[in-house]
Parts: C-alpha cells; sequence; structure tokens
C-alpha cells in the first residue's frame, strides 16, 4: 500500500473510530441522570457498546498509523479539526427526547453503513462491522420503539420529538453525502456505498417518522463539516473535557 | 455503611416468654435459617426496619452512581472509560434490584424515591463528598467498595429472601468494583511523581469518610440488638471497621502510600491495628445535610426525576393506548 | 410524582445457554410486556446472553408458599472488565 493510500483509509476508519467515540460520549453523560433506572441502564449500555466499537476501529487506526500512535491517543489527543465525525453526534443532549431523537437518526444510519462495510474488501473492516452489527441491531429497535411510543404518548411527549427533529434533521444529510474520500474507498471495495445506505436510510427513517406521528422539516440547505474536521461550537468543549487528563498529563500510563 | 442509620422499631429484643405464638413461630424459623419470604407473616417492627434498611442501601447506590460518574466523560483511556462506566451502571442496577426487594414488603419504588428526594430517607454519607481528582475513582474502588463488600457478603446469608437473593446478585457483579479500583491506585502509585502525590492526596480525603461508613460505634445498642436477632444484620459496625482496617493497611504499604493516621499502629495483644479517633461531628453533619456535596448529590436526582417525568408519564399513556388498540381489535 | 404514572413491576424469567428451563432473575418496571422484555435485556444480561426471556406483571402471579431458590448467573466472555480476574491484583495483596 502506498503513503498516501494508507493515510486515506486511516482516514476512513478514524470516521467510523470517531462517530462511535462521540456519540458514546455523549451518551455516557447521562449516566445517573436518566429518567428511569431502567432507562439509565439500558442508555449505558448502548455507550459501552459505542465505545467499545470506537476502541477497536481506533485499534485498527492505530495499526495504520505512520508515527506509531496509540488507540488512546488518537483518541484523546487530536486537535479538534482532526476529529472526523458527523456534525449529528457532537450535538448536545439537550432533554432525553432530544437525546433519543439523535440516538434513532443515527442508529438507523448507522445500521445500514455497518451492513455495507460487512462486505469490505479489507478484512479488518468487514470483520468490525460484522462484530458491530448485532449490537446496532438492537440500539435501532430500542431507539424505534422509544420515539415511537413517545410520539404517540403525552401531547407534551409529541411536542418534544417534534421539536428534537425540527432540531437535528439539518445534520442528517452529512450522514450519506459522498466526498472524495467516500469515493475512492467505494472504488476500491473498501468503503460502503452512501448512495444505497441513503436509500435504506430514507425508507427506514420514513416509515419510523410515520409511525411515531412525526414529520421531518423540509431543509433547504443540510449541515456539514463534520467529516473534513470542521465542526459545531459545542465539539471544543466535548473535546475538552474528554481530553483532559491526556493533555494536562501527557505520556503516562493510566 | 450503604444502610449506615438503620433505627430498628420496637422495645428491644423480645423474649420467647414474651412473644406470641406468631412471633415465637417466625423467630424458629430464622433461627433455623429458614428464609422469610414476602407472603410469609412478619413482625411489623421487622418489615419496617427492613423497609427502612433496604430503601437506605438502595438509595446509596443510586446516588453513589454520582460521585463516579463525574469522571466517566473524563477518564484518561478509552479502557478505563469503558470500565468506569460499566461499573456505574452496575450501581443503578442494584439499586434497582435493591428497590425491587423493598418493593416486595409493600413500599413502592416511586414512594422511596420521594422519600430520597424529599431529604426523609438517608443515604451513605460516603457519596457527599467530591472527586476532585482521577485518584478518586481509585480511592472510591478500593476503599468504598472494600467496605460495602464486607458488610454486603455476610447480608447474602440474612433472613429476609428477597433481600439476601439481591446481595447474592450484587456481590457477585461487584467483585470487579474493588479490583479495579486498586488496580487505579496501583498504577498511579508506580507511576509519575504527580501521579504518586494524586493517589496519596486521594487516600488523605477518602481515609477518614471510609471508616465513618460503618457508622456509629453500635455495641450497645438495642436496635442492633434487635437487628442481631432477626439476622438482618451480622456483624457490629466497630467489628467490621476494624476488620477494614486490618485488611486495608497492609494494601496501602504495598502501594507505598501513608495511611493518614499519626495514631495508627500495630496492637500485637488484639492482632490488629489501633487506630486514631473518628471525627463524629463531622459524620453527623454529613448525615444530616452539611456535608460538602449533599445538595449537588440531592439536587442531581430531583433534576433527573424532574425532568424525566414528562417521559415516563408519556411511556404510560402510550401503553394504555395500546392496550385499547388491542381489545379493540378483539 | 403521582402515583398513577409508576410503571407497573414485571418479574423477570431467563433461559440461558446451557438448555436449562427459565429462570426467575429478579424484577423491573416497565410501561408493558414489550418495553419489559427490552429492559430485562438491558438490566438481567449485561454479562451474559440469557438466550430467552420471559416477563410476567408481578400482579398475575399467584403465589403458593415461597420455595425460591438463588439467581442464575451465566458467565461471559464479551466485556471482561466486568470480571475481577480482568485486574492484576499482586500476589503479595492476597485475595480481594
Amino acid at each position: 500500500m502506498s503513503a498516501q493510500s494508507q493515510k486515506n483509509l486511516q482516514q476512513y476508519v478514524l470516521r467510523l473510530a470517531d462517530n462511535a467515540l462521540i456519540i458514546g460520549q455523549r451518551l455516557s453523560e447521562w449516566c445517573g441522570h436518566a429518567p428511569a433506572l431502567e432507562e439509565d441502564i439500558a442508555t449505558a449500555n448502548t455507550a459501552l457498546d459505542l465505545i467499545g466499537q470506537a476502541r477497536n476501529w481506533f485499534a485498527y487506526a492505530s495499526e495504520l498509523d505512520t508515527d506509531g500512535r496509540s488507540e488512546d491517543q488518537l483518541a484523546l489527543l487530536r486537535d479538534e479539526r482532526d476529529y472526523l465525525n458527523v456534525l449529528l453526534v457532537e450535538q448536545p443532549n439537550g432533554d432525553y427526547g432530544n437525546t433519543l431523537m439523535r440516538q434513532f437518526i443515527f442508529d438507523i444510519w448507522h445500521f445500514y453503513l455497518l451492513e455495507g462495510l460487512t462486505r469490505s474488501a479489507d478484512a479488518t473492516i468487514s470483520a468490525i462491522a460484522e462484530k458491530s452489527i448485532k449490537e446496532v441491531n438492537y440500539h435501532v429497535s430500542r431507539s424505534s420503539d422509544l420515539i415511537i411510543r413517545l410520539g404517540n404518548g403525552t401531547e407534551e411527549s409529541h411536542g418534544k420529538l417534534q421539536e428534537a427533529l425540527n432540531n437535528l434533521w439539518r445534520y442528517s444529510g452529512e450522514l450519506t453525502l459522498s466526498d472524495a474520500l467516500d469515493d475512492e474507498m467505494l472504488a476500491l471495495g473498501i468503503g460502503a456505498d452512501l448512495s444505497g445506505v441513503e436509500r435504506k436510510f430514507q425508507a427506514a427513517i420514513t416509515r419510523g417518522f410515520h409511525e411515531a406521528s412525526l414529520v421531518a422539516p423540509k431543509i433547504g440547505y443540510m449541515q456539514r463539516g463534520g467529516k473534513t474536521g470542521v465542526h459545531s461550537e459545542s465539539m471544543g468543549r466535548l473535546l475538552a473535557e474528554m481530553q483532559v487528563m491526556q493533555r494536562s498529563h501527557p505520556n503516562l500510563t493510566w | 455503611m450503604y444502610a449506615q442509620m438503620v433505627k430498628a422499631t420496637g422495645k428491644g429484643v423480645k423474649t420467647r416468654e414474651q412473644m406470641d405464638e406468631n412471633e415465637r413461630h417466625f423467630q424458629d424459623r430464622i433461627d433455623n435459617d429458614i428464609k422469610i419470604e414476602a407472603k410469609d407473616w412478619m413482625p411489623e417492627g421487622y418489615r419496617k426496619t427492613l423497609k427502612r434498611q433496604i430503601s437506605q442501601h438502595a438509595h446509596s447506590e443510586i446516588v453513589g452512581q454520582l460521585p463516579e460518574g463525574n469522571w466517566i466523560t473524563r477518564a484518561p483511556t478509552l479502557e478505563r472509560k469503558t470500565i468506569l462506566l460499566a461499573k456505574v451502571q452496575d450501581e443503578a442496577g442494584h439499586g434497582l434490584y435493591l428497590y425491587c426487594a423493598a418493593e416486595t414488603l409493600g413500599i413502592s419504588r416511586d414512594e422511596m424515591t420521594e422519600q430520597l428526594l424529599s431529604g426523609k430517607a438517608k443515604y451513605s454519607s460516603i457519596f457527599n463528598y467530591p472527586t476532585l481528582t482521577w485518584a478518586d475513582m481509585g480511592a472510591i474502588g478500593w476503599l468504598v467498595d472494600g467496605a460495602a463488600i464486607m458488610n454486603q457478603v455476610p447480608l447474602q446469608y440474612c433472613s429476609y429472601g428477597p433481600y439476601a437473593r439481591a446481595m447474592v446478585r450484587i456481590c457477585k457483579e461487584e467483585s470487579f468494583h474493588q479490583r479495579q479500583g486498586f488496580d487505579i491506585m496501583n498504577v498511579l502509585a508506580k507511576g509519575s511523581e504527580a501521579q504518586k502525590a494524586m493517589a496519596q492526596d486521594a487516600l488523605n480525603r477518602w481515609w477518614w469518610p471510609a471508616l465513618m461508613m460503618f457508622g456509629p460505634s453500635d455495641a450497645d445498642s438495642v436496635h442492633s440488638a434487635q437487628s442481631f436477632a432477626w439476622n438482618i444484620k451480622q456483624n457490629s459496625n466497630d467489628e467490621l471497621r476494624q476488620k477494614f482496617v486490618d485488611q486495608t493497611v497492609p494494601q496501602a504499604e504495598f502501594l507505598g502510600l501513608n495511611v493518614p493516621d499519626s495514631d495508627l499502629k500495630w496492637n500485637d495483644k488484639k492482632n490488629g491495628y489501633d487506630f486514631g479517633a473518628i471525627n463524629w461531628d463531622e459524620f453527623f453533619a454529613v448525615i444530616a445535610g452539611d456535608g460538602p456535596c449533599n445538595k449537588e448529590r440531592l439536587g442531581a436526582r430531583q433534576k433527573a426525576w424532574n425532568d424525566g417525568a414528562w417521559f415516563r408519564e408519556a411511556l404510560i399513556v402510550n401503553a394504555e393506548k395500546r392496550a385499547a388498540c388491542k381489545q379493540a381489535a378483539e | 410524582m403521582s402515583q398513577k404514572n409508576e410503571w407497573p413491576l414485571w418479574e423477570i424469567f431467563v433461559r440461558g445457554q446451557h438448555g436449562l428451563a427459565h429462570r426467575h432473575v429478579g424484577s423491573l418496571h416497565a410501561a408493558d410486556a414489550e418495553m419489559a422484555l427490552n429492559n430485562a435485556r438491558d438490566v438481567y444480561t449485561r454479562r451474559n446472553e440469557g438466550l430467552s426471556i420471559w416477563c410476567v406483571p408481578a400482579a398475575a402471579i399467584t403465589a403458593s408458599a415461597p420455595s425460591e431458590k438463588g439467581p442464575l448467573f451465566e458467565p461471559s466472555n464479551s466485556k471482561v472488565y466486568r470480571h475481577p480476574t480482568f485486574y492484576d491484583i499482586p500476589k503479595e495483596i492476597g485475595n480481594m
């Protein structure tokens, strides 16, 4: 593999790693604060799954790293512009309905993306996708179930979910927006076909919103930037918190 | 301990002659190690005391999520982050098991929650102390979970079936909690000067609150005597505290850390350590609500409960709608 | 904090991987049966994959004289950090 294609492959893997890590980090903020004990435990399970998946992706990104950076150095010591997660996952939790809506949109996309990646020509990627998709399958069923129930619950719960959808939908376009790196990885048989993912994502999410009695807003221009390192304001604070130990005590064992 | 201020009701232990037939039969079962189950007859005092004890225990698990939860988002490595998250999640699970055990006695989880949030119910004093550095995650696992285990292991054999079964599950799951804490301390103690200092600082701040977890001396308490007779308490507070000191001091020595007690000295005669006087004024102040973090801890639980009300309500309303639909379809 | 909004209580039974019958593992609260199943998966199979979960409304159980034994525990390999042997405790320390 040429140095450039190894770097590109690593960038692609880092996008997967960062998505799982950042949304896992956001979910873990709920630990001890969720609306019911059963929910607290369930949300922590999803966070544990996603951070576990992130660790697998980071381990692979570390193998591909020409500077020999470790899993933790990659996860916890890069500058903000070097994080390649989509904007959706870094959005602040808001209320529990907002968190669930963010999760629902993410889970459905994540599932179809991983489904594509199980067929990756890269054996490590397909193996990690294979392992992750079993967990994500459950994430989808859990978040869909809750969205449908809350959408058809009380007037208040319906209102909160519709508001969350209005706030978050603008970040959905980036999920399936292909750029040069996606195209290159697809051509090599390594990456997922985002146009196929988009079709399945749109069909499933439209069905979900319909069942939940919710309506996705019409958005003239979808927000983008996370995949290339241009993030929202809240990302800096998330990283400041997540990186504080590695930044203030570099090069130590914990 | 996790239920450190449980006042048993009643006026002391009755003699066999003072007991009526139900009470004698009940005491015989306990003395023969036959578990009491939810539907069995039990003295009102036993029921009341257990409700208090189990719910205090449950509240401690729930509030106990907060000091450690404080560091999940800041854990120094991804592995430490997952371990800590799994551990704090376990605490929620343990609270859940314990609430369910208490519910078998005829009190709902919402009632218990209300008692916690109104400040009427107590929880362990230890969780009102702040977690200031990463080393506090080590100190809590090592010292706080270490102390809790000493109390919880014998509770697996207590007389009330649902409580005992919850404790079996909890002890099984908790077995990794103390070890991960010690492991954090061990890595710090072998690390840089700054890491060692962080570990020592954590031990300095957590040592005395950990000893207070066992509660005030209860050697002469009539309440304890009744709880012993009912087999819902198996060791005196002082006995467990001594055991904890004897077990923990050599571990601190292994780590190369100093226990912050100038009176600490091995006593050959009693085959244990003598240790300094505990500041009980501090303990009672913390229990009464004047610890460093009481307001934050209770405030966080109140916020979670109030902010979550719409969510809990909506799911009930939705379930009712679904049930009605199903019925209409039949 | 009104009582009428409290989720009902469910008794949870899990059949593990070794072909034993379903066994009672504990209880939890959920708005209805489907949610109870989801919650049971999250609460009671954190360390083990129960192959099959039953949930029963606690109110629907008719109980004779109680005679339950302890709950079922299944080991799991998927989250090794949940097991005490994951941590190396120095020999000098002995049991922990």
